[in-house]
């Protein structure tokens, strides 16, 4: 793990977001998302089984856990990308379960993807462009004069311009987005998410396939979105990261909340420690996950 | 269901209510004057060079409107009789047809007294023929419904083993490459062709024609399959793009096809045997009879095959996931060599059934039946070879009993609706497994 | 073997109402499949509902030609809102499947006896060119000069559909450098990309399978005009000849199907007149007349075949810009 190596620059983290004794599901202070009974099953496989959740707003929350904890799943159903069997959940107070991919976005909750969806046949200015919110020129008759939308679209390139220096992708604009790197790819996603001025930023493993010397820039890119005062959910298997800009941690195994609270505090949760690394070898991780009844020991 | 939701709320949103109202009506309105209205010409179909005619009379007096129909060959036609008790029927094919009179459109207490409703007719040397029923005084002997179902499912069936013997190919193709192959049909041609040339050009016994045809359908997916197929999985292409692929495939081999046998029907020997009576409505030549033994015979070998021996076997876990097959030691491109050959000769086979069937030989009598191939493929669910089966039975007597309440020109757009509906509804079929979304 | 004659007939059918058609159905299924990434194997059915819409109106209805065409666009409105709503959330090679078994019952309805007052069945309509003549503006004369001579009812068709090709490439040019281009070549690439980025996938396929099929309806009335309207011409080998015209010109591109359209009727011209002539004449001593008319379609499937292994982009297309292609 050469990230180790690295030294990461120190980061203030934000206290006092929940309300009472951590546990799995505790309240939060002031809430983005709650998150209730939420139920997906695949054949035979529980995805996804959470009893509650709170996301707290203007924070960093990571979303971790081992391989198939259904970290992923959530975050589809989160953003509208799929449907759960059961369950409710709330943005910003409103309830959002069923609620279509693309109104949850316009909605102020934009996402990335684990496998990037950089539009490679698009060039990079494009791309950006595509990101901006209430577009003239976007509906059809509209479209057609473009007296009507030529100037809204300028605006809207000035500020893309705008993100893509920050992202040092400016010089680039012209390129199509398939000759970038993979790096720079997931910047230009991260950037292309911001054109909407969210409230909230999902970020689905943003580190994954990111060369180590990029690692730096994009955390803070991440840390940036809080100084500006939005909130961010990420999914991240990289733990020395986690506990670097997280405020708040939540761990999912087998579809269940396992542990949450700030990153110090998870770390230390003996549960936690059995999930990932599996102490009790010759125990199921059911046990650890409620799945199996706890027998008396 | 979001996305009904989502389209209903864009329509709403984008029209208003009275123009909804306009489209439906409309649309109502055109359908509706569709099938509920009946033909009024006592000709009809004279633009084709071939008549068939006759004259319905009662004891010498003409009897007007009464109901005839005439199918054969994938062609369907009504007409009335007219004022004279005359009736002209055009066909497009020198072959023969079944000829129907409808008794609930003769007079009280007339009926057909001799041969039954339905009579089979051929088109004499100078291009016509002409059938006259005789008509007089009498219990109806109408075939009941009953009757006519059962005579339908069985002729249903007849066709759907045909038609699973092509379906299952296809389907295999699809799950072991993923390609749909829009060319599936031109082998179904070629089977035909083959053995009419044997057969019929070269005029050797029939069954040994039969059997080199099935054998060069095995040589020509050999040659699909190593001097095309494999070479363009090799260079990466698309999926999207194989399947155009197969479609100017498709096109340039039909149009070689009538390059070759002109625009016009032959006949296998033994095609227009005679039709023995069994049991109610239901009547089936030698042929026939034969037909649906050797379906189910080569049905029931090619199924114990899929599922005991090691190829089959392979075949099947390529289907459900080409690269854990690949994995765990399967040579994965040996497997689909043998598929295409398998799949070719099953659809050479299904070509000399077919041109049993209809009856007749034609450049594009693969093509006709294309569509009711995919519609097994996908009803049954794509890529599995008991789902082809399944879909092609259904399909088969669909579009047999379907033709009893719709007219029977229409009796593919039963089983095209239904190929539709399915994909809208359930589109991993009947027998296939919903992929997992995410 | 006449050259001048085979020129000369194959020059007069650039400028034929078939090639026209050709050419709008050819753009219109380039918003379809170029742009949108529609995998549309009906088009056929949309050049079918526009002309019968179009002659049904004036010969049961009784409307004026003009309103008659606007009947035509506005069934094929409604046959693309009846398409797209159960399909358009289906994979690919799916709605290949569907859009190609809705054309041919399409097809079936039209042909069916049981229809035959309002669609002729199998003579098709005819005879339906009375208000179209009368509103000729041309008077009577010969126009235009060499192979491209026409008399007034000619010319009027060719300025009429030449005017209707024009607009509807002005019409698609504009669209596609919009912000609303923007979208649909996003969808065509990656829909879940668009959607998480608040656009309305669905809405914007099926705007798109409205404005193509709107414009392939034009084609057929524009093909239907100074013809008459048979079934047994709007047939799926129809629409695999519209596609191999796309391809050749350039599936993604505004004027690719335009050229695509244009080279393959003047092939197909060519070809018609040359083979024949070739046969009569003792070159190819081997086949007959109609053998050799037929080696035409076989040309058509060899070169669809060679165009989408070798250059899918066609003609005027980027190859970076294809999403059909690995």
């Amino acid at each position: 793990m050469s990230s180790s190596s690295q030294k990461l620059q120190s980061v203030e983290k934000t206290t006092g977001l929940h309300v009472g004794e951590i546990e799995p599901g505790v309240k939060k202070v002031d809430p983005i998302i709650t998150i209730d009974k939420v139920h997906r099953q695949f054949g035979g496989l529980t995805a996804v089984d959470v009893d509650h959740l709170e996301i707290p707003r203007g924070v960093i929350t990571a979303l971790i856990g081992p391989n198939g904890a259904g970290k992923t799943t959530l975050f589809n159903l989160l953003t509208g990308f799929d449907k759960p069997d059961t369950g409710e959940w709330t943005f910003d107070g409103d309830n959002i379960a069923g609620v279509p991919a693309y109104k949850l976005a316009q909605k102020g909750q934009v996402r990335t993807f684990q496998l990037t969806k950089a539009l490679g046949l698009l060039t990079v200015l494009e791309n950006m462009k595509l990101g901006a919110k209430h577009q003239t020129g976007e509906r059809f008759l509209s479209s057609l004069f473009p007296f009507i939308w030529k100037k809204q679209d300028d605006e809207i390139a000035e500020k893309a311009m705008g993100l893509l220096k920050k992202f040092k992708l400016d010089a680039k604009k012209d390129d199509f987005a398939a000759s970038l790197s993979g790096g720079q790819r997931k910047l230009l996603e991260m950037a292309r998410a911001l054109m909407s001025d969210p409230e909230l930023v999902m970020l689905d493993e943003p580190m994954a396939g990111v060369n180590p010397a990029l690692t730096q820039s994009l955390l803070d890119h991440i840390l940036d979105l809080k100084k500006e005062g939005m909130t961010v959910l990420f999914v991240e298997h990289d733990m020395h990261m986690v506990s670097h800009i997280a405020d708040w941690v939540v761990v999912l195994a087998e579809g269940r909340v396992v542990a949450e609270g700030p990153p110090d505090v998870v770390m230390k949760n003996p549960a936690v420690i059995d999930a990932y690394l599996g102490s009790h070898q010759d125990v199921d991780l059911g046990a650890v996950t409620g799945r199996i009844p706890k027998v008396s020991e | 269901m979001e996305l009904v939701r989502g389209a209903e709320q864009t329509l709403s949103q984008k029209l208003p209510k009275w123009i909804v109202v306009t489209l439906v009506t409309l649309l109502a309105f055109f359908l509706a004057v569709g099938p509920a209205s009946s033909a009024h010409a006592d000709e009809v179909g004279s633009e084709y060079d071939f008549t068939i005619s006759g004259n319905v009379k009662n004891e010498g007096e003409p009897i007007a409107g009464v109901r005839i129909v005439v199918d054969g060959n994938g062609y369907s036609a009504e007409v009335q009789t007219g004022d004279d008790g005359k009736w002209k029927v055009g066909v497009p094919e020198r072959a023969s047809y079944n000829v129907f009179l409808d008794q609930n459109t003769l007079p009280e207490g007339i009926a057909v007294l001799e041969g039954g409703d339905t009579q089979q007719v051929e088109i004499g040397p100078g291009g016509s023929v002409v059938k006259n029923f005789f008509i007089g005084e009498g219990e109806r002997q109408t075939t009941s419904v009953v009757d006519q179902l059962i005579s339908r499912l069985i002729y249903g069936l007849n066709f759907g083993l045909m038609l699973a013997l092509a379906a299952i190919g296809l389907s295999l193709v699809y799950g072991t490459t993923g390609l749909s192959n829009f060319a599936h049909a031109e082998m179904v041609t070629f089977g035909a062709i083959v053995a009419m040339v044997f057969g019929v050009i070269l005029e050797w016994p029939i069954w040994i024609a039969i059997i080199l045809a099935v054998a060069a359908s095995a040589g020509l997916g050999w040659v699909q399959d190593a001097g095309l197929w494999a070479p363009l999985r090799r260079r990466g292409l698309g999926l999207v793009q194989l399947m155009i692929v197969s479609i100017g495939l498709s096109l340039a081999v039909r149009y070689v096809f009538q390059f070759i046998v002109g625009g016009g029907t032959m006949q296998l020997p033994g095609s227009s045997a005679a039709k023995i009576p069994l049991f109610g409505a239901v009547a089936l030549s030698t042929i026939d009879l034969a037909s649906m033994a050797i379906s189910l015979v080569v049905i029931v070998a090619f199924a114990l095959w899929l599922i005991f021996s090691r190829i089959g076997k392979a075949t099947r876990a390529i289907s459900d996931n080409a690269s854990l097959a690949a994995a765990s030691g399967i040579d994965v491109d040996r497997v689909i060599r043998i598929v295409w050959i398998l799949a070719s000769m099953l659809a050479g086979l299904s070509g000399i059934l077919w041109a049993y069937f209809r009856p007749g030989i034609k450049w594009d009598m693969g093509e006709k039946i294309l569509l009711l191939m995919f519609a097994a493929v996908v009803l049954g669910g794509l890529g599995t070879a008991f789902g082809a089966l399944l879909g092609a039975l259904i399909v088969g007597i669909l579009v047999e009993t379907s033709a009893m309440v719709i007219p029977s020109d229409l009796k593919y757009v039963g089983a095209l609706s239904l190929l539709i509906i399915i994909l809208v509804v359930r589109p991993q079929g009947l027998l296939g497994r919903k992929e997992r979304i995410g | 073997m006449d050259w001048g004659s085979i020129l000369s007939n194959t020059a007069q059918q650039l400028l034929s109402p078939a090639t026209m058609a050709f050419a709008l159905a050819a753009l219109g299924l380039a918003i379809h499949f170029g742009f949108a990434g529609l995998l549309n194997m009906g088009i056929a059915g949309f050049m079918a509902v526009g002309a019968y819409g179009y002659a049904i109106s004036i010969l049961t209805f009784g409307f004026p030609w003009w309103a008659a065409a606007l009947v035509g666009i506005f069934a094929s409105v409604i046959l693309a809102i009846i398409m797209g709503i159960p399909t358009l959330r289906l994979r690919g090679d799916y709605l290949a499947i569907v859009t190609i078994a809705g054309a041919e019952i399409l097809r079936l309805l039209f042909l069916t006896t049981a229809n035959q007052e309002i669609t002729g069945s199998a003579d098709g309509l005819f005879g339906y060119h009375a208000s179209f003549r009368a509103a000729n503006p041309f008077p009577e004369g010969t126009y235009g000069f060499g192979p491209w001579t026409y008399n007034e009812v000619e010319f009027w068709v060719l300025i009429l559909g030449l005017i209707l090709l024009g607009l509807a490439v002005l019409f698609v040019w504009r669209l596609i450098n919009s912000p609303w281009g923007r979208v649909i070549k996003g969808i065509r690439e990656d829909e879940d990309a668009v959607r998480a980025l608040g656009k309305n996938v669905f809405s914007y396929k099926m705007q798109a399978l409205i404005i193509g099929g709107v414009i392939a309806a034009i084609g057929g009335i524009v093909y239907a005009l100074p013809s008459a309207v048979n079934p047994n011409v709007y047939v799926t080998s129809l629409t695999f000849f519209v596609w191999t015209a796309l391809l050749l010109g350039g599936a993604a591109t505004v004027f690719g199907p335009l050229l695509g359209a244009i080279i393959f009727w003047v092939l197909q011209a060519f070809l018609s007149n040359v083979l024949p002539a070739l046969v009569s004449s003792g070159i190819m001593p081997f086949v007959t007349a109609t053998q050799a008319a037929t080696l035409r379609y076989v040309l058509v499937g060899v070169g669809l075949v060679l165009l989408v292994v070798f250059r899918p982009q066609g003609i005027l297309g980027d190859k970076r810009e294809l999403t059909f292609v690995k």
